[in-house]
């Protein structure tokens, strides 16, 4: 329920805030929601299980948006920022897509 | 389900299979070595209380964590809306996309280029035919005049051939109008017979006929030219005024400027002629 709120609320404050996203953040911002997002899936799919755990979901959610970003970074500074980009997000894209089977198999059971 | 999915061994970052139970075994075993009586872990109340708290804080945490997701979320779309993405974009984007529209901008030229001058080549043939169009109007009514077909109006004399005698003759009459004609006359009519290039007089004096057309005495020429060189051409010596009068007829020549010549002559309609092309 909580992960729910806070995502409703903070769409509202985003629209309602409208913030212009900092330069050097506009890079990373896209990969950091997307790995966010990923972390969103996989905690959503361990309640499924029964095998929730709020500190791990806490950690990988923290990480993978790090990780991400740094994998980013580290790519722009070698010049391959957009292949790395790509390569991220589709990992990302790849693991939510698992997650989401899985999910998929709890709700509907098929 | 229980049952783990294809993708479930892989996830390395996430919480599924393995981390959760060594993290609530921890906070058990935490509890344990700070609890003193070794007994069962839930039926004190110091850890109780410890995993609520933690509960809390975690609950927190997601609550927070969320909230910059959708946050972040909301802000990237509508960065992504505004099109303001580009100030951020790499430079190897941004010359892709300079790529992009140099090229279509030229596309784009080129294009503009082409239509305007086929624009300008119909604007050209446009102008072309509008003259070409004015100067066939001009010609028909040049040649409407001369063959006869359009009433004209203009400077020019009244004549008046007097035969009170019935002695002037057809040759006489033809030579009124070829001394007129040479003397510069556009066009005329004799009574109410148009003139033209293939006009003929025939019939015996005072039994005149112009075109096949009878004409009575006295013969009334309507001839349209500048008055001042078709009045002397009739009275030079030997001319057309002394064969009238040879004649025992006068001659009337009245000046204006507004000599009307109404009568048509049907088109000619030529039937072995054509023009020979040499364009």
């Amino acid at each position: 329920m909580i992960p729910v709120i806070g995502l409703a609320v903070g769409v509202v404050l985003g629209l309602v805030l409208d913030p212009s996203v900092p330069l050097w953040l506009q890079p990373y911002l896209p990969i950091a929601v997307v790995a966010a997002l990923d972390a969103v899936f996989g905690g959503v799919r361990a309640r499924f299980d029964r095998i929730f755990d709020a500190k791990v979901f806490v950690v990988s959610f923290v990480s993978n948006v790090v990780v991400a970003a740094l994998i980013v970074f580290l790519g722009d500074q070698l010049g391959v920022g957009a292949q790395l980009s790509t390569a991220v997000v589709v990992v990302l894209g790849i693991r939510i897509f698992g997650n989401a089977a899985a999910i998929r198999r709890h709700l509907f059971r098929a | 389900m229980t049952t783990p999915g294809p993708a479930e061994p892989d996830p390395p970052a996430e919480e599924p299979a393995q981390p959760d139970p060594p993290a609530e075994a921890p906070v058990e075993a935490l509890a344990t070595a700070a609890g003193v009586p070794p007994v069962e872990p839930s039926a004190g109340e110091r850890p109780r209380r410890r995993r609520s708290r933690r509960g809390l804080v975690a609950a927190c945490l997601i609550g927070v964590l969320t909230l910059l997701l959708g946050f972040a979320i909301a802000v990237q779309v509508r960065s992504t809306d505004t099109g303001q993405q580009l100030a951020g974009a790499r430079e190897e984007d941004l010359v892709r996309v300079l790529d992009d529209l140099t090229s279509r901008e030229d596309r784009l030229r080129q294009q503009a280029a082409e239509q305007r001058a086929v624009l300008a080549q119909l604007g050209s043939s446009d102008t072309e035919s509008a003259g070409a169009l004015e100067e066939a109007r001009q010609r028909e009514r040049t040649l409407g005049l001369l063959d006869g077909t359009v009433a004209a109006r203009g400077p020019g004399l009244e004549l008046t051939v007097n035969d009170p005698e019935g002695l002037i003759s057809a040759a006489d009459l033809v030579n009124v109008v070829l001394e007129l004609r040479g003397a510069g006359a556009e066009t005329m009519q004799v009574d109410d017979v148009r003139v033209g290039v293939d006009t003929a007089v025939t019939g015996t004096p005072g039994d005149l006929a112009v075109d096949g057309q009878a004409v009575q005495a006295p013969y009334r020429v309507r001839v349209i030219g500048i008055p001042e060189d078709l009045a002397p051409a009739l009275s030079i010596p030997g001319g057309v005024a002394d064969r009238v009068a040879s004649r025992r007829g006068t001659l009337d020549v009245v000046p204006s400027q507004d000599v009307v010549v109404d009568a048509v002559r049907p088109l000619t309609v030529l039937r072995h002629a054509e023009p020979a092309d040499h364009d």
